[in-house]
Order: C-alpha cells, then structure tokens, then sequence
C-alpha cells in the first residue's frame, strides 16, 4: 500500500493581508508532495480549526504578522485540545517576537518558524514529524 | 597575494550569470552601443521637462528637498499624537499615519473580529473624537499629512477634514494624501471590503469631491509598494501600479471628469529595494511610461498631469530579523536609491521593523539616515546624477519595455479589474515570490545574515510593546460616545448614506454628516456593505 500523503491545512489567522509567507510554504509543501488546503485570509480560530477537523489535517501551519498571535494561538490551541485534536501537528511563523515563543511553545505549538527560515527546514520538519506520530500512533 | 587572488573573480565567475535580485540578466559592461537608438532628446529631456525621465522639477533637491515622511500610528490617538509632535520636534516635514488592522478593515474597536488587533500595526481610529485627539495640537493647515487608508478612505478622510473644519482650517489651505488605492488591495495588501465595482464608485466620488472642494489634497497614491512586499519583481511592481493608474484614469474620464482637472492630484508610490541600480532605473522609467501614457492614452494637455510624482519607502520585506543592525545598512543604500532615483518624499524603515514597531530611538535612526543623505552626502546638489550612464540609461529603457509588455497583456484582458478578476497579477506574484525563496534556499541569491554569515547566538533587541489596555480603553470610550451622541441624529445620517449608496448620489456629502453626528467607522462601513456586499478573495492556484 503506498504511504499515506500527509495534508497539512496553512491557516492565517489574525486581520492582516501578508500572505507571502503562507502561500510560499504551501507551495513548498505541495512540492514536496503532500496534500495543502490553503484557507485564505483572515480564519477566525473556529474556522481554522474545524477546517482542520474537516479535513482530516495531518499538521496546521498558521501564519500571523499582525502581532495578534499571543490572543489567537491559545484561542486555537484551546480549541485543538477540546476536539481531542492532539495528535495534529501545529507549527507556526510570522513576525513573532523571541520572547513569546516558550509561551507558545508552551500551549502546544511544536515550532515556530521566524522569518528568513529555510524552505528545506520546514519542509524535513513536518515531514518527520508527520512521519514518527503516525508511526507512535500505529504501534 | 595568493591568497587574495583566489577570492578576485576570475574566469569561473564568468561563468555564473548576474542578475539584479528581480532576475534581470545584468551584462559585463554597458557601453554606447547598448544606447543605440537612443535619443537623449527625446527619451531623457530636461529635469522639469517631458518626458520627466530626469525628474519631476528643473532643480530637483536644490529647489526643495525631498519630504521626509515616517509612517507612524500606535495604541489610541492619544499615543500616536505624541509620536507625531516627537518626530515633528525632530525635523521630520510631513506626517504619516498608520491605521490599525479593524480601522483598515471598517471594524469599531469593539467588534469581534478586532481581538488581539487593537492599535497594534497602527493607531485605533472608531470616531471623529479618535480623530480630533490624533491631531490635537496639530494645525491640519499648518501640515502635510498622507494617511494609509484605503477601502474605508472616504469615511476616515471625511473625519480628517471635520477635524480641520473644528480647528478653523479653510479646506482649501489642506494638503496631503490618502492612499485610497483599492486596485492593490486586491492585488497585493488584502485589505479590500467591497467588492471591485463599487469600491471604483467611492473612488470616484472621492475624486469628484476633491477636485470641487479640496483642491490640494491629492486624492490617490497608487501604490506599488505593497505589490513589491507580496513578492513581486521590480517590473511587476512598475507595470502593475502604472497599470492600475491607466484604470483609475480611465473610471474618472468615463465618470464625466476632465483629466486635467483630477490627473495632477493622482501620485505614485513606490518600494526601494535592495538592488541599487535597478531601484533608481524603476523610479526614472516610472516618470517617463506616466508622462508618455497620460499624454498617448489620454490626451492630457497640464503639464501637472503628466508628472509622476513619488513617494518612496525602503523595503520591509528586505530587512531581516538576524543580526537586525545590518538592516540601518540595507535602510541607508535604500533610502540612496531613492533619492538618486528623483523621489518627492521617503519614508526609511526602522532596524526593528520585522520584530515589531519600531521605538523612538530606531525611528530616530532610520530618520537620521534621511537627513545625512540629505545634508553630509553632497547627492542632493545636482538633478539625475546618473543620467546618461550607459548602464542606467539601459535599465530604465528595459524597463519601460518590459512594463509596456505587461499594459499590453492587461489590455488584452479587458483592463486591470478583468485582470484581477483572473488571478492574473496575484498569480505573476506568487510566482516570482516563490522563485526568489528557492533561489534564496540554493544560495543562488545571499542575503546576509540570513543564508549566508550566519550567526548562532543573537542578544536579543529591545522592542516597542503594545498591551492590551488600548483594547480596553477604546472599548471604554466606544461605549461612552455611544450613550453620550445624539442616537437618532446617527441613525438618520446613517440611513441617508444607504440610501445614497443605493442610488448614485455622491457619498462624500452622506459620509460628511454620519461622522459630524459621531457615527461610528464600524457603524458607517456596515451601512455601505448592507448595499455594496463584502468581497471573498477567490483561491487562485
């Protein structure tokens, strides 16, 4: 049987419009051969995460550079965890500054990628990781 | 010696190609036979003089120096009004306000959707009194002021002309700028809130208004910048915002206006990015296509019509968050470019900017840079000081072909609207953004600091904070003006602008009246997207 492709949903939370970032990572991902549903801008937390649930997400990459993560994150990790979505990979980027990240870490976010990060790494990031959670899960 | 020797190109440089960081193929060395065909007469003119490829004015700085203009806004008015009198204090000539995501997108305060967003990328503006306090103290006829406004530009113009009715100022003595540019929000910046067709009507009507009332307020800045900081070339970013002029010229023509009664009011703005003679050719084709344009499509007979004049930023996407003091460096051969380039006003980015707003020390920097450029570097002296360099020269003529390929194939679509519509300058975008990250990811472009030179450890920066009792201040002062108003004074202004925007009266009259009575942003936008609808970005792959 051939693997599984891993589909990742890139969500941009928050009010503003720099979806740079966002759809260079989507297209990256695709590259790399996974499934991405990219939402679009401005996904309030409910959306994003029920898009998520809806389509059955291995990972969610959020995107924010309006400064709002530390009010939107836990909003969405709070509902991820009242989903029993745990075992969904979150991983972040944007303008996040360095002294919210533990924080951030933290409530459930597994890394966040700060500008000028390397396509490969974010790529080999939720490959792996996507990789040894389906392997835990199976065993 | 060689040791020296193995890092001098040689002949294995040859072989990589050179290309400016837009991925325009740069030759060896540029002589007179790459100018053939080439009529300094015509092409380049005087400084002052059609085609304007040499500058806007005869004596360029010498006459006057360029203005220099620090995009500010943060937490409630009260804060960016103490921002704006610190930056004035310091030599700075004009203003420049920066909005915060729920005034951009028309929401109060205390809507929902403006969680965690309230005066953080700018300052809260909900109502007239947010207005009065932004520039108390400040004489609206004494200053230029250019407000980064577009989907909402009427309302938020209208407060700022109330503002300057209260403090006694004569309309006619105003002078500045709203950005009032929607065709790049849907291209580019994403803060649309109607869709396409009646966003036009507003701008229109913003138009007819200003010709009859405001006569010195320029009515729009199509912009390129946020074109360029969504990842475009420097060619996408020229063609698209020239493109997007020809459209808004176009409306108002068929509107019933003469073009040389609204053109002079229309200016440009542009992104200076890292690739120093690229930037300078863009700005020096971008006077040239406009003049030639307004003159071939339009007939336009002012002078003033035909002048594209510039309002310049140096690059956010440029500076990095590694090792941020490399970006006063980036900041001050930017800000060069610009200047070389003939600019009318600059706003040069604080070393902080990726991090967060900048602090009054790093805008106090960025500004600095401006004024030693201005005063200590000698540039301003003379105009278009690399006029008739073989290299130059060369650039700029590709680039006006290449932006007039670009025009063609709009035109072909049926104008830039259809264009958008499509996808089409969205997509030329997303490409040439994601080529520039793979070739950032191969090493086929360096940028310090981040791919190459790379540090481990960085002591990290102070940087500018924003907490949430902005938030709950507004919120507090929402609710007070609320009980405070007239109410059914708002609701019979607010009825007559939908009744307005239902028809084909002017809106600016309505929207006068809504913000007179204290209506609320939020209050006014909902009433026009109970008639105009709210636009969904289609997903183009």
């Amino acid at each position: 049987m051939p693997e599984q492709k891993i589909r990742v949903l890139v969500a941009k939370p928050g009010l503003d419009g720099h979806d740079r970032g966002a759809k260079i990572i989507a297209r990256a991902l695709r590259d790399a051969g996974m499934e991405v549903i990219y939402t679009g801008l401005r996904q309030t937390p409910e959306q994003i995460v029920n898009a998520a649930l809806q389509e059955d997400a291995d990972a969610v990459g959020l995107s924010i550079l309006s400064g709002a993560h530390m009010h939107l994150f836990p909003r969405i990790m709070q509902l991820i965890h009242e989903n029993h979505m745990e075992d969904v990979l979150v991983f972040a980027g944007g303008i996040i500054p360095d002294k919210d990240i533990p924080e951030l870490k933290e409530i459930g976010i597994a890394e966040i990628f700060p500008p000028g990060s390397s396509l490969e790494e974010i790529v080999k990031f939720v490959q792996d990781r996507v990789k040894k959670d389906r392997v835990l899960r199976s065993s | 010696m060689k040791a020296l020797d193995k890092d001098l190109p040689g002949p294995q440089a040859t072989e990589r190609t050179f290309t400016t960081i837009s991925g325009f193929p740069i030759k060896e060395l540029y002589t007179e036979e790459d100018l053939a065909g080439f009529d300094p007469q015509r092409d380049l003119g005087e400084p002052g003089e059609f085609p304007y490829t040499r500058g806007v004015y005869r004596n360029m700085y010498r006459g006057r120096l360029w203005t220099m203009r620090q995009f500010a806004g943060f937490g409630a008015a009260e804060d960016t009004n103490l921002r704006f009198k610190y930056l004035l204090e310091r030599g700075q000539t004009g203003l420049s306000v920066a909005f915060d995501y729920p005034t951009l997108f028309g929401y109060d305060s205390d809507h929902p959707l403006s969680y965690g967003e309230v005066g953080r990328c700018g300052v809260a503006i909900d109502s007239l009194a947010d207005m009065e306090a932004l520039f108390h103290g400040i004489r609206l006829d004494q200053v230029t002021t250019s407000m980064t406004t577009n989907a909402p530009a009427a309302i938020i113009w209208a407060m700022y002309l109330v503002t300057a009715e209260k403090q006694g100022a004569n309309w006619k003595d105003l002078s500045g700028t709203i950005q009032n540019d929607i065709l790049k929000e849907y291209i580019a910046q994403k803060t649309y809130i109607f869709p396409p067709r009646p966003s036009m009507r507003i701008i229109m009507d913003i138009l007819h208004f200003a010709t009859a009332n405001v006569p010195r307020w320029n009515t729009i800045s199509i912009s390129g910048y946020h074109i360029r900081e969504a990842g475009s070339t420097a060619i996408q970013e020229l063609a698209f915002t020239l493109r997007d002029g020809i459209e808004y010229v176009e409306h108002g023509v068929r509107a019933g206006l003469d073009v040389d009664a609204f053109a002079p009011r229309l200016s440009f703005f542009f992104d200076i990015h890292n690739d120093f003679f690229e930037e300078i050719a863009k700005l020096r084709a971008a006077r040239r296509i406009w003049a030639r344009v307004m003159q071939e499509r339009f007939g336009a007979r002012n002078p003033r019509s035909l002048l594209c004049r510039i309002h310049s930023q140096t690059a956010g996407v440029s500076l990095t968050a590694q090792q941020p003091y490399n970006n006063v460096v980036r900041v001050a051969i930017q800000a060069l470019a610009a200047v070389l380039g003939g600019t009318q006003s600059l706003h040069t980015n604080s070393l902080d900017e990726t991090l967060a707003l900048p602090t009054e020390q790093s805008v106090t920097l960025a500004l600095r840079t401006q004024q030693i450029i201005a005063y200590e570097s000698g540039v301003p002296n003379t105009a278009d000081p690399l006029g008739g360099s073989y290299f130059v020269e060369t650039l700029t003529n590709e680039m006006e072909n290449s932006c007039r390929e670009y025009f063609k194939r709009i035109d072909e679509m049926g104008g830039m609207i259809e264009a958008i519509e499509r996808g089409y300058p969205q997509r030329e975008i997303q490409d040439a953004s994601y080529q520039f990250a793979r070739a950032l990811d191969r090493k086929e472009k360096i940028i310090v600091g981040v791919n190459e030179f790379v540090m481990e450890e960085e002591p990290p920066m102070d940087i500018l904070v924003i907490d949430d009792s902005v938030f709950h201040s507004q919120c507090a002062k929402l609710k007070k003006l609320r009980a405070g108003r007239d109410n059914a004074r708002v609701e019979a202004c607010l009825a007559q602008l939908q009744r307005a925007a239902d028809g084909t009266d002017n809106l600016m009259s309505p929207i006068l009246e809504c913000v007179r009575s204290y209506a609320t942003l939020g209050e006014m936008c909902d009433a026009l997207r109970s008639v105009f609808g709210e636009y969904r970005e289609p997903l183009f792959d």
